[in-house]
């Protein structure tokens, strides 16, 4: 569990590169800056891929929880 | 048509066709990149004195087809006006591959097109007892596969971590390939089993706060082939960060294989005749004179 508290939540263990970022970037522009999207996605390419293109847009990974069943919890706070 | 001599001819890039006094010309490419108004030249080449198309090679070349026996003094002047040229066949250094690198690609750890000519400017066409094949590739996604040239180059990249900008968010223990980071988020800790690094560059690519810093760097693989014989070739020392040191690997490497090669003879099976170690030695000694493991 992380001590964040996310303003909202995005699934995208269920599609695939290059759905993947859209997905979470669609979810992540309902945020205002500052707020907290929480967002569930794979192992392999997209924990690899999908914070560092959050990264290059100006937002911030905070926290990575590693759920243990091949998916891992990303919480990325909204830039400017 | 008498007297023609074949050999010069496959030297200068003019491959003899099964059609009879017609050639495949091959084109001196370096790292699959050519100018735009170079294709449209290729292009009104291949109209004119081909037969309307090109062939890509399997190492980023290009080749026309069906250049006529008499034509070739005129194709070599149209391409020179478009400042191409013929490429090397025979035994020599061949065409550079590489990847897009880091200059356009974002897996990238090293800007491949730029080494790419630089390789070109210095060792393309060289003469040798066998083909030598010389590739490089950006990163250990290993596009350009560098395992398969008689010497490739793969882009790695050495971690530092800096404490002080930290926030233990755990990204890079997540991406790691090799499970050599590990993050104790509540007691603020992480460790890092630098020995046995792999030099991804993928903690560093994804460090929200740039508490990764990479030096990136290049490794080297030597005697891969992969035609008739099949071997892949074969990393002798640890990643190098110098790319004058990095040259001066290659001039002494294709100088090891002027001097023990056999005619016909290709790199890999040099080293596996004369001893890998005669080589392994003799290039530590130069990194050692380097200081590049100091």
């Amino acid at each position: 569990m992380s001590n964040l508290k996310r303003t909202s939540f995005v699934d995208i263990t269920d599609v695939v590169c290059p759905m993947t970022f859209v997905k979470a970037k669609i979810a992540m522009e309902e945020l205002e800056a500052g707020e907290i999207l929480e967002i569930k996605m794979n192992e392999g390419e997209p924990i690899l891929n999908v914070p560092r293109s959050f990264k290059e847009e100006g937002h911030k990974v905070l926290d990575v929880i590693n759920n243990g069943d091949g998916t891992f919890t990303v919480f990325v706070e909204k830039g400017e | 048509m008498a007297n023609v001599d074949y050999k010069e001819l496959k030297k200068g890039g003019f491959m003899k066709q099964v059609d009879k006094d017609r050639f495949s010309l091959r084109l001196r490419i370096v790292g699959g990149q050519i100018k735009s108004e170079q294709l449209a030249k290729i292009n009104e080449i291949a109209q004119k004195y081909g037969a309307g198309y090109v062939h890509m090679t399997a190492r980023q070349g290009i080749e026309i087809p069906f250049i006529k026996l008499q034509d070739i003094e005129v194709v070599k002047e149209e391409l020179a006006k478009a400042g191409l040229q013929p490429g090397a066949c025979g035994p020599r250094v061949r065409t550079i591959t590489a990847c897009q690198g880091s200059a356009i690609c974002p897996s990238g750890l090293i800007n491949t097109t730029e080494l790419a000519k630089e390789f070109d400017e210095r060792y393309y066409a060289r003469e040798l007892p066998h083909k030598f094949k010389i590739g490089i590739t950006g990163c250990r996604n290993n596009c350009l596969k560098a395992e398969e040239n008689d010497i490739g180059v793969k882009g790695g990249m050495m971690p530092t971590w800096m404490e002080h900008k930290c926030i233990y968010c755990g990204l890079c223990e997540a991406v790691c390939p090799v499970k050599v980071i590990q993050v104790k988020k509540q007691e603020r800790q992480l460790f890092f089993n630098e020995k046995n690094c792999i030099y991804c560059g993928k903690c560093v690519k994804v460090c929200p706060t740039s508490a990764w810093e990479g030096k990136s760097g290049f490794v080297v693989y030597f005697g891969g082939l992969f035609g008739n014989k099949i071997s892949i070739g074969k990393q002798l020392f640890p990643i190098i960060f110098s790319k004058e040191v990095l040259h001066k690997i290659i001039e002494e490497t294709l100088m090891f294989f002027e001097e023990r090669g056999k005619a016909g003879e290709r790199f890999g099976t040099t080293l596996d005749r004369v001893g890998w170690d005669l080589l392994k030695n003799r290039l530590m000694e130069l990194l050692e004179s380097e200081e590049e493991f100091s």
